[in-house]
C-alpha cells in the first residue's frame, strides 16, 4: 500500500466527529479501527466497494476502475440510485487488464481508457478507481490521473481505496477523501444564496430524494448540492459556498462534513429523512442553522406551518393502516441511523417492534432508541442475531414480518414470513412524509397478501419438503448456531457503508 | 465458421464478462455440502455473491479468506488456513473448494502447498475434502473457472473403478439451468441408463424451500457419486466447456466420451437420443418421438416470425454457439457476435465473425438489428435503441424463475422457439389507414381535366415518386 494512502487511511481515522475515536488514548488512537476480518468468517463488501456505492452516485461522471475483471465486471448495475438526468453513472467502464498488464504495468492502458472515455462520452469529469491487482503491481492512478486532466484539460479524480485496505465502510470514507482532495472548492457557483445547503452521505436510491427535495423547494431552500444522491460533478465542486451541511447517514461520509466545517466554516448537523417526527426535526434543524447563518427568521414560521400541514396529511394517510397494523410485531434488522428512525416510524404506524439490530449503531443511536422505545428497549437491542435465531423466531411467529436487507430475505421467506427489504435493492421510496406513508402501505401489502395462508397449508401426504439431509453436523449445535450468519453471507447489513 | 477477433479497446465499457473464480464458484455450488471460498480480499466474493442471489434468488454459501494489505504482500497461508478451520467449525461442509483471485495470484500463493501444511497440521481437517482450483480474474472468463473447476473436482477424486455398464456421467456447462439438468436426467433415464451429473446444481439452486438452515450447498453432487464417476461406461459432455473434464475422466478411468456442442434445436438433441439409444441398446421412447414432432410444428410456426431476422447477441461460448446456432437453423442471421473468451465453439458458429468484446459492441452493432441477446446487463442498451431484448445466461436479475427455464432437448427447444417468436410478435408495426398515402400525381390523374388547372405544389414527396 502506498505512503499517501496509509496516511489517508490513518487520517480517516483520526475522525474529530466520531465520539468512540475522541474517548481512545492517544496511543490507541493511532491503532486506528480496522478490525481484522476473519478469514471463512466474513462477509460483505471491501473498501473498493464502499469507495465505489459512496461516489457512483454522482451521475453525470464516468466511473472508470482500473483492475481485472471481477471489479467491475461481476459488480456493476447492481444499485438502484436515481438519476434526474444523465446516466452515464450506469455504464461500467473497466481497465479490464490482463496478465501482460500484471507484467509490465497497466497504466498506459488506464491512461488510454480514460482518453477513449473523453472522446466517446465526454463527461464533466472521469473518476477513476484503484482496485487490489493494479495497487499490488504497483500502478500509479494518481499520477495517470494528473496526466490525463494536463493533457485532456478535465478533471480526472483518482480514487485510492483498493479492496484489501479495508472493510466496506472504510472505502466509504476513502472516497470521500477523493472528492474533499480533488473535487470540493474548485468551481464558484453561479450565484449563492443565504438558503444554500448541502445534503451529504444521501444516496437518492429509488429516488428518496425527490420525496423531500419539493419541502426544502417550497421553503425555497436550494440543495446546492447532494453528495451523492443524483449529484453533479459541477455542483459538488461548489459545495464549499453552502451555509449548512446536513449529514444524513454519519457513518459513512463524516469526514466530509467535519473537513468543510474546519476548511470552510460551514456548520453541520445529523438528520433523517425517515419517519414522520424525523422529517419535521429535520427542517426545523435546516432551518434554525440557516438563519444563525444570516437566512430571513421568518424561515423558521414557514418551516413550522409547512411541518404541521405535512404531518396532518401523512397521519391521516397512515390512519386508514393504523387500525389492521395494530399490534403487529416488527423484527428490524438493518443498523445504523435506521436502527432507530425507522423505530419511531414503525411506532407512528401502531406496531410493536419486538426486536432492532443495533450492531452497526452508534452510542447517540442506541440512546435515540431508548429515548423512543422507552422502557424495555435494552431487551429489543439485539446485537448479532444469527439467521439461525432470526428464523425461529419467525419460525415460532414471534414476529408478523421482518424488515432488512435482501441478503436476509430468505431466513424469512423460508420461514414463509413476510419480509420488507429497507436497505439498498429496495424498489419503494421510504423518504420523507410521502415515504412514510409508503412504508406503512408496503407493511400493510406484505402482511396481508393472502400468499401467506396458502404457503403455510401442509402437504396433504405429510411429506412437506423435508430438509435433504446435506449436512451431518460434526460438531456441537452450539457451535452451529454461528453457521448462517457469517458462513452464507446473511448477517445483518445497513446502507450504504 | 467464425473468425474470432479481439477487441482493440483499452477500456471495456459495460463489461459482458465475468471473473473465472465465480465462474468456479458457481460450479463449486453444485457439490453438496460444500463450501466454495474465494482466495482473495472480502470484495472478490461480495461482488459474485450478489450476482448469485439476485440471479436465483436464493441464499448462496460462498466464502472469502478475507485478504488485507498485509497478507496480500506476505502470503495468505494463514488466512487459507484460518478460513478452512472457520469454516469447518461453523459449517461442517463435506468438501471445501479452493477459488484463487487476481490478488493471490498476482502475489503468487502456492495454495497447493500451503494445504498440504494445513493439512499437516491440523489433523482434525482430515475428514474434509479440500479441491483447489487455479482461477486468476485477468485471464479468461466465468466459463472457463467453470471448466477448470470441473477439471480440478475430477482430477482429485476420480479413481478408476470397474465399468458399471448402465452408467453414465453427464457434465453439464454452465449455461445449463437447474431445470435444463433435470430434463436432461429424465431423459437419459428414460432409457434406463443412471446418470451420474457432475456437477449438479439442480439439487442446490432449484429454489425449494427447506426445513431448515445448512451453512452448505444444500443438494447436489455427494461425494460418494463423484468418486462413482470412475465407473461410468461412457462420458456425456453439454457444451464445448466440459471437453476438459470429460478427457480427464478419460485420462484417469479411461472412460470414452462424446461432447455435444449444443442441446437446442433438432438434430443435435436426434444424435443425443441416437447416442442414448446405442449406449443403452433400447429405441427412443415413444415421449420423446413426440415432443420431436412438436418440436417440429414450433419450429413450422415460429419461423414466419424468425425468418430473415437479423440478431445481435452477447454471450459466453456454449451459450452463444446453443443460441445462435438454433437462431440461424430458424432463419435468423447473426449480424453481431460479442462474447468473451476464446473457445472452439466459435468455430461452429453460423457466422462471418465473433468479437470478444463487452456490451458497448452489442450496442453500436444493435442499431440495426431485431433483436438483442444477452443477459440482464443489456437492459439498458435495449432501452435506449428500443429494441426487443431476450435474457440468457447468468445473471438474469430483473426477472424470477431463471431456475426452472428449459431450453434443452425437443421440448426446451420449442420453448425457445416460442419465447423468441412471441419477443418478435410483440413488436410487429400496426398499421394504420393514413401509412399510404396517395400520391399527389396519382391524385391529380382522379381530378376532372377541366379542374387541372392549377399546377401542384412541388413536395418532397412529389418529387421523390417522380
Amino acid at each position: 500500500m502506498s505512503v499517501s494512502l496509509k496516511a489517508k487511511i490513518a487520517e480517516v481515522f483520526e475522525e474529530p466527529g466520531c465520539d468512540i475515536n475522541q474517548g481512545k488514548s492517544e496511543k490507541e488512537r493511532k491503532k486506528g479501527c480496522t478490525k481484522q476480518l476473519s478469514p471463512g468468517a466474513a462477509a460483505g463488501g471491501c473498501a473498493f466497494d464502499g469507495a465505489k456505492i459512496a461516489l457512483q452516485p454522482v451521475v453525470d461522471v464516468a466511473h472508470l476502475v482500473h483492475g481485472p475483471i471481477a471489479c467491475e465486471g461481476n459488480s456493476w448495475d447492481n444499485r438502484h440510485s436515481a438519476s434526474s438526468g444523465s446516466t452515464i453513472y450506469r455504464s461500467g467502464f473497466t481497465t479490464d487488464i490482463n496478465e501482460l498488464d500484471v507484467i509490465y504495468g497497466g497504466e498506459k492502458r488506464l491512461f488510454k481508457s480514460i482518453r477513449e472515455i473523453i472522446e466517446k462520452y465526454d463527461p464533466p469529469a472521469v473518476f477513476v478507481y484503484q482496485t487490489c491487482v493494479t495497487a499490488l503491481t504497483g500502478d500509479d492512478i494518481e499520477a495517470v490521473c494528473k496526466r490525463a486532466a494536463e493533457k485532456f484539460g478535465k478533471p480526472v479524480i483518482p480514487v485510492n481505496a483498493p479492496g484489501f485496505a479495508g472493510p466496506k465502510n472504510l472505502g466509504n470514507k476513502l472516497g470521500a477523501e477523493a472528492i474533499l482532495d480533488y473535487v470540493i472548492g474548485t468551481v464558484e457557483p453561479e450565484f449563492t444564496t443565504p438558503y444554500d445547503i448541502n445534503i451529504i452521505g444521501e444516496y437518492n436510491l429509488v429516488g428518496e430524494l425527490w420525496q423531500v427535495k419539493p419541502l426544502l423547494d417550497a421553503l425555497g431552500i436550494r440543495i446546492l448540492s447532494c453528495i451523492s444522491g443524483d449529484g453533479r460533478y459541477k455542483q459538488i465542486a461548489s459545495a464549499h459556498r453552502a451555509k449548512v451541511n446536513m449529514m444524513v447517514c454519519s457513518k459513512s461520509m463524516i469526514n466530509i462534513a467535519t473537513k468543510m466545517e474546519q476548511r470552510y466554516g460551514i456548520p453541520y448537523f445529523e438528520g433523517s429523512f425517515y419517519g414522520i417526527s424525523d422529517m419535521s426535526e429535520t427542517l426545523r434543524q435546516i432551518a434554525s442553522l440557516l438563519v444563525k447563518q444570516g437566512a430571513d427568521a421568518e424561515l423558521i414560521e414557514r418551516t413550522e406551518r409547512l411541518i404541521e400541514v405535512e404531518e396532518a396529511r401523512a397521519y391521516k394517510r397512515i390512519a386508514e393502516y393504523k387500525q389492521r397494523l395494530q399490534g403487529k410485531r416488527v423484527l428490524l434488522i438493518t443498523g445504523g441511523v435506521k436502527s432507530w428512525s425507522v423505530v419511531a416510524a414503525l411506532q407512528e404506524g401502531g406496531m410493536e417492534i419486538v426486536g432492532t439490530s443495533v450492531k452497526k449503531s452508534t452510542k447517540e443511536d442506541k440512546e435515540k432508541i431508548k429515548e423512543i422505545m422507552g422502557e424495555g428497549a435494552d431487551a429489543h437491542m439485539i446485537d448479532d442475531m444469527t439467521p439461525r435465531e432470526m428464523y425461529a423466531m419467525l419460525k415460532e411467529a414471534r414476529a408478523d414480518i421482518m424488515l432488512s436487507g435482501g441478503r436476509s430475505q430468505f431466513v424469512a421467506l423460508k420461514a414463509r414470513m413476510p419480509w420488507l427489504d429497507i436497505n439498498q435493492e429496495r424498489h419503494h421510496p421510504y423518504g420523507g412524509y410521502e415515504g412514510m406513508v409508503e412504508l406503512v402501505h408496503e407493511i400493510h401489502r406484505a402482511i396481508f397478501n393472502p400468499v401467506w395462508q396458502q404457503v403455510r397449508i401442509p402437504a396433504p401426504w405429510g411429506d412437506d419438503g423435508e430438509s435433504l439431509g446435506a449436512v451431518t453436523p460434526t460438531v456441537t449445535t452450539d457451535h452451529l448456531s454461528g453457521i448462517a450468519a457469517k458462513a452464507m453471507g446473511l448477517e445483518p447489513e445497513e446502507i450504504p457503508a | 465458421m467464425a473468425r474470432v477477433v479481439e477487441s482493440k479497446k483499452a477500456c471495456t465499457v459495460n463489461p459482458l464478462k465475468m471473473s473465472q473464480p465465480l465462474g468456479a464458484s458457481f460450479a463449486f455450488l453444485g457439490l453438496d455440502a460444500c463450501m466454495p471460498v474465494m482466495h482473495g480480499s472480502q470484495g472478490c466474493t461480495s461482488f459474485g455473491l450478489v450476482l448469485l442471489v439476485r440471479h436465483f434468488k436464493e441464499a448462496i454459501p460462498l466464502q472469502t479468506t478475507a485478504m488485507n494489505e498485509v497478507t496480500a504482500i506476505l502470503g495468505g497461508y494463514e488466512n487459507i488456513e484460518a478460513a478452512l478451520l472457520n469454516i469447518r467449525k461453523r459449517a461442517a461442509p463435506k468438501v471445501i473448494a479452493i477459488c484463487s483471485t487476481g490478488l493471490t495470484e498476482t502475489k503468487g500463493d502456492d495454495v497447493d502447498g500451503y494445504l498440504v501444511t494445513a493439512r499437516q497440521r491440523h489433523p482434525e481437517l482430515a475428514d474434509t475434502e479440500i479441491i483447489y482450483v487455479s482461477t486468476p480474474d485477468y485471464v479468461g472468463a466465468f466459463e472457463d473457472g467453470f471448466k477448470h473447476a470441473i477439471t480440478a473436482i475430477v482430477k482429485s477424486q476420480v479413481k478408476p473403478l470397474p465399468v458399471v455398464a448402465h452408467q453414465v456421467t453427464l457434465l453439464p456447462g454452465s449455461h445449463l439451468t437447474p431445470s435444463d439438468i433435470d430434463e436432461l436426467r429424465e431423459i437419459i433415464q428414460a432409457f434406463g441408463l443412471n446418470p451420474i451429473v457432475l456437477p449438479d446444481i439442480s439439487g442446490s439452486l432449484d429454489g425449494h424451500i427447506a426445513t431448515d438452515w445448512r451453512g452448505t450447498t444444500l443438494g447436489g453432487t455427494t461425494l460418494e457419486q463423484i468418486r462413482s464417476a470412475g465407473a461410468s461406461a461412457f462420458t456425456l459432455g453439454i457444451g464445448e466447456q466440459t471437453r476438459e473434464g470429460a478427457e480427464a475422466l478419460e485420462t484417469i478411468a479411461g472412460t470414452p466420451l462424446e461432447i455435444f456442442e449444443r442441446l437446442t434445436g433438432l438434430a443435435c438433441n436426434d444424435r443425443f437420443l441416437q447416442r442414448l439409444s446405442l449406449l443403452s441398446g433400447k429405441p427412443v421412447p415413444a415421449k420423446y418421438r413426440r415432443q420431436r414432432s412438436q418440436l417440429l410444428d414450433a419450429m413450422l410456426d415460429g419461423h414466419f416470425y424468425t425468418g430473415g431476422m437479423k440478431v445481435a447477441i452477447a454471450a459466453e461460448p456454449d451459450l452463444m454457439l446453443a443460441l445462435g446456432g438454433l437462431l440461424h437453423e430458424m432463419g435468423a442471421e447473426l449480424t453481431c457476435c460479442i462474447s468473451t473468451t476464446q473457445s472452439k465453439a466459435h468455430a461452429l458458429l453460423p457466422a462471418d465473425q465473433v468479437l470478444l468484446g463487452d456490451l458497448e459492441d452489442l450496442e453500436i452493432a444493435g442499431k440495426d438489428c431485431d433483436l438483442l441477446v444477452t443477459h440482464s446487463h443489456g437492459r439498458q442498451a435495449a432501452e435506449r435503441l428500443n429494441k426487443p431484448l431476450l435474457r440468457v445466461g447468468f445473471p438474469v436479475f430483473d426477472r424470477v424463475g431463471n431456475a426452472h427455464k428449459v431450453s434443452v432437448g425437443y421440448r426446451g427447444s420449442m420453448n425457445l422457439i416460442f419465447e423468441i417468436a412471441n419477443l418478435m410478435i410483440e413488436r410487429i408495426a400496426h398499421h394504420h389507414a393514413g401509412d399510404w398515402p396517395i400520391t399527389p400525381e396519382a391524385q391529380l390523374a382522379t381530378k376532372r381535366l377541366d379542374q387541372r388547372n392549377d399546377p401542384l405544389p412541388s413536395t418532397p414527396l412529389a418529387a421523390a415518386s417522380a
